[in-house]
This record gives structure tokens, sequence and C-alpha cells, in this order.
């Protein structure tokens, strides 16, 4: 593999622009390794996020030819077979600057959605018995993987639509909760994720589950909370 | 609006689809069956006018139609047109009413 790549890197904020760059191809080669050879080697001021460099703690997530994905874990031979690459920040979220998305918003709706455990037992109780075979504790296995990367955020539609959704990953985490049979904030977790922010504005486009580079399905996780939240509605306890 | 009242809606407007589905279905099925020998509009009403059972099945149709499409116009406002709030709620109840009012005075024209 040898030649150059042509690059559009986004700089500045929100009404920043694309900055071409020429960076040399080799064999393996990620797109954030891309991303790396023109922060050190072309231009000293570029800002981006990354931290582990191999798919565990998500920092590196940008949109990439369009796409949002890890650039950790893409290949360059994957996404750009015609040698050309535009890397921008992560779409629906503020620019900080360059390719650093602001997450804030993204975090702030976990915690809206209660996307914290709350349980009652102390330290000095013994473990609870949960069978892992258990219907409960599979549904949590389908969706506790999440690392919050914002893949799945800045690739749904309805996050750019409605301002109040809460996005596929709070959902999720929310859903994992829910069938928490350790956790007691449901109640009122299930009157967080409800109404038309929450599990019920999402449309099933699927868009978190085709992009999830986890391979989680946020979506059924939402289906599952427009399941309970209904119930709850009919029975009064919403 | 409350979040109960908000789930509602999503549950009235999944209940309303399941129901047009059907009539819809009804509805383009007799179409088909009744005009494939020709019939005239004269001969139409003269079979649907007075038949209890085809007022109620398009009383159902026009109720499910008003429950339906103003909750999915809702969101689209809400979505699309940044419209959102108690002003929308109302225009949307209003346009349910005019499409009860509109739907159940064909309805009577045609079965009544």
């Amino acid at each position: 593999m040898s030649g150059n790549l042509s690059v559009r890197v986004w700089r500045g904020r929100a009404d920043g622009a694309f900055q071409s760059f020429e960076v040399p191809r080799y064999a393996s080669q990620s797109v954030l390794d891309v991303v790396t050879h023109i922060q050190r080697k072309l231009d000293a001021t570029l800002a981006y996020r990354y931290a582990c460099r191999v798919g565990m703690c998500g920092s590196c997530a940008m949109t990439v030819n369009g796409v949002a994905r890890w650039t950790c874990r893409t290949h360059v031979d994957k996404v750009a077979a015609d040698g050309r690459l535009e890397i921008a920040p992560l779409h629906h979220l503020p620019v900080i600057r360059d390719l650093v998305a602001d997450m804030r918003e993204f975090f702030d709706k976990w915690a809206r959605a209660r996307g914290s455990f709350r349980g009652t037992k102390t330290r000095h109780d013994g473990f609870a018995a949960v069978s892992p075979a258990s219907r409960k504790r599979r549904a949590i296995e389908a969706g506790i993987e999440c690392i919050g990367c914002g893949v799945c955020y800045s690739a749904c539609d309805t996050v750019a639509w409605n301002p109040d959704y809460l996005g596929p990953a709070a959902l999720q985490r929310a859903w994992t909760l829910v069938n928490d049979v350790r956790d007691t904030a449901n109640p009122e977790r299930l009157r967080a994720v409800a109404g038309d922010g929450g599990c019920g504005a999402c449309h099933t486009h699927l868009s978190c589950t085709e992009r999830c580079p986890k391979q989680l399905s946020p979506t059924a996780g939402i289906a599952g909370l427009k399941r309970a939240v209904t119930m709850a509605a009919l029975r009064g306890t919403l | 609006m409350s979040f109960r009242s908000q789930t509602l809606l999503w549950v009235a407007q999944r209940a309303s689809a399941a129901v047009l589905a059907l009539c819809v279905f009804v509805h383009l099925g007799v179409i088909i069956y009744a005009v494939r020998g020709g019939i005239s509009a004269t001969e139409i009403l003269g079979r649907t006018q007075g038949n209890a059972l085809w007022l109620a099945f398009y009383s159902l149709f026009v109720l499910a139609c008003a429950v339906h499409a103003p909750i999915g116009l809702r969101t689209v406002l809400n979505e699309w047109g940044a419209w959102r709030g108690r002003g929308c709620d109302t225009a949307m109840w209003l346009f349910a009413a005019l499409l009860a009012w509109a739907g159940m005075r064909a309805v009577m024209a045609v079965t009544g």
C-alpha cells in the first residue's frame, strides 16, 4: 500500500470549515492513525480526542465520510477505497473545536433518563441472587456492554429533529436498569423515559442499531421501554 | 400535557393504526368486489343507505382516522416544524374534530 490519502478535516467550531491535507497511506492504517499523523506531522493545532486506541473507551468517535464511527477501529481501506477521507466531529452535538464534540448533552440525558443504579442494600448485606438465565438478566446482557461513545446518538435522526429526545444510549441504559431486580428507582425512571422526549419519540429507524460499534441494539431496548411505559400508563402508575 | 397523556396518545395512535389497517383492507376489498361487474352510484347508495352495518363500519373508519392523523401530524409539527406546546396540541384537537365532523357527515350521506 502506498501513495497519499486526500483528507478533509473539520476545523473550528460549528461555523468552521473543512481543511485539506495529504497524508501518506500505509497498510492496516486506521482513521485515528490518519488524524494523529496530521496532528503530529502537519498541524499541531488540530484538536481531537482519543485514549485507548483499541476500541475500549469510545472517546475517538468521529464522523468519517458522513458516518459516525470509532476511528481507532476503522481501517482506511474499509472507508476510503478511492483514497478520500472526510473527517468531522460527531453530529448532533455542539463542536468544541475541530474534531472534539461536546458530550455534556449526551451524558446529561443519561442522567435525565435515570441512568444510574439505585439499590437498597449496603456492603454488609449479602449478594443478590440473579439467575443468568432469567429473562430480565438476559435483557440486561443484551445492552449492558454500551461504553457511551455517542455513535448511536450521532446516527439518530430523531435526536436532530427533537432536542428533548433522550437518545438511544440513554434509553438503552434505562432499559438495563428497568430489568435490574435490585434497582428501586423504576417508577420514576419510567416517568423519565416516557412522553414526547422519551422512548415514544423513537421512530424505529434502526440507525443506532446499524451503527453501534459494539453490535448492540438500542432499538430493542427502546421497544422494551415502550412496552413497559405503555403498561404503566394503562395501569395508571406512570 | 402529562407524561401519561403523552404515552396514551402514543398508544392511541398505534391502536388506531391497527384499526385502520383492517378498515382499509375491507374498504378496498369491497370496492374491488363490488365494481367487478359494473355498478352505478345510485345502486351503491341503494345498498348502503339505511344499512346499520356499513354505518357502524365507516363510523369506526372515520373515528380511527380522526384519532390517528392528528397525533401523527402533531409529531411531524413537533419535529419538522418545531411547533410544540399547548398551541400545537389545541390545533390538533381542532383538526381531530374537523376530521370527525367531515368524515361523519360523509358517512351519514352514504349510509344514513
